[in-house]
């Protein structure tokens, strides 16, 4: 409010300007997802209820229960040998469902490092991992996965030895991959629990490897 | 094709699962570019590879996008490239570096291996005298 014959301008009664609202225009995909999500509700397809319910559950899935797997297979040679062979089966037995995809799990060793891309679109093990990143579903790293992925993995921050040979894995049908890191020295005996917490997400998608011990404090 | 039946005579239906190529067999990517929904990446289209193994049957995705039951499933294979071999021209690859691909096998055609790339066969044969180059 004007005061004093002077004016204060867009400041909030703070004294800082006020900043602008950062709401776009929608976009067309935007726009076409709340139309067909009203349409359902309105011819009775879906509730809002069902559709709140389904969000949910897909943001109850973190790479917490990826990580859960992998601590199983760091410290049970059965279950890891079964991981490899039929990984879609070694989820089932472990509690979790990874639906009609198949899962592959492949392993980082000394010898080989294997990164996972999706060229043509952001297929990702949603169930172990949740919802991908946005740089996975971005051209950038897609293009570049496949092209000079020793390039890619060092602006992550894996420096690899040129030993290492690497194995990039485009996931274009049905199958959904799971990068199964190098377990970190120095943790022999640990228990499942506090090896789950070394693994991130990134190790599993293969831009990133396992929490060594100073890391994780 | 949607009056038409989805079901294949026995014989055909056996042949169609019955996956052409096995696992260390050498395959081209088919060059094609047809229309509508496609998973072959382009980057790989005419690229020689090796199967990695055969990762199961799976209805057609290029029918399925349009609503059709994609029948009969269709061998999926994973293929492995060299990235030389991918982009060629590039120094600095290390030939152990791979890629695996999904692949149907409506993609694959088999790739009889004659020692070599066929120019640099011409110019040997043309070098040996044969003239065989033109």
């Amino acid at each position: 409010m004007p005061h004093d014959g002077h004016d204060h301008g867009p400041l909030s009664p703070s004294g800082h300007p006020y900043r602008p609202d950062q709401d776009a225009p929608l976009t067309h995909s935007q726009i076409l997802e709340i139309a067909v999500r009203e349409l359902l509700i309105e011819k009775g397809v879906a509730t809002a209820e069902e559709i709140q319910a389904q969000i949910e559950r897909m943001d109850a899935r973190s790479p917490a229960l990826g990580a859960r797997v992998v601590a199983r297979a760091w410290s049970d040679p059965e279950f890891k040998a079964l991981l490899l062979a039929d990984g879609s089966e070694a989820c089932r037995q472990f509690g979790v469902e990874v639906e009609a995809m198949k899962l592959l799990v492949v392993e980082n060793t000394d010898e080989v490092h294997n990164l996972i891309v999706c060229t043509l679109c952001s297929c990702y093990p949603r169930n172990l991992l949740g919802l991908p990143p946005d740089w996975y579903k971005q051209r950038a790293y897609r293009t570049r996965a496949v092209r000079e992925p020793r390039t890619v993995l060092a602006e992550f921050g894996v420096a690899l030895a040129p030993e290492v040979s690497v194995r990039v894995h485009d996931s274009t049908a049905d199958m959904r991959y799971l990068v199964l890191p190098r377990r970190p020295d120095g943790t022999e005996g640990w228990t499942e629990e506090r090896l789950a917490a070394l693994v991130t997400r990134d190790s599993m998608i293969g831009v990133g490897v396992a929490r060594t011990l100073e890391a994780a404090g | 094709m949607s009056g038409a039946p989805n079901f294949l005579p026995p014989y055909w239906e056996a042949q169609a699962a019955r996956p052409r190529f096995s696992m260390g067999s050498k395959v081209r990517v088919r060059s094609g570019a047809p229309l509508g929904h496609v998973r072959t990446p382009w980057y790989i289209r005419g690229k020689v590879g090796v199967v990695e193994r055969i990762a199961g049957h799976f209805a057609d995705p290029q029918e399925l996008a349009y609503r059709r039951d994609g029948l009969p499933k269709q061998p999926l294979y994973r293929v492995r490239f060299a990235l030389e071999d991918l982009w060629s021209g590039e120094a600095g690859y290390d030939r152990r570096d791979t890629l695996d691909v999904e692949l149907y096998e409506s993609w694959l055609e088999p790739f009889w291996d004659y020692g070599g790339d066929f120019e640099a066969q011409a110019k040997r044969l043309e070098a040996e005298g044969g003239g065989h180059a033109a």
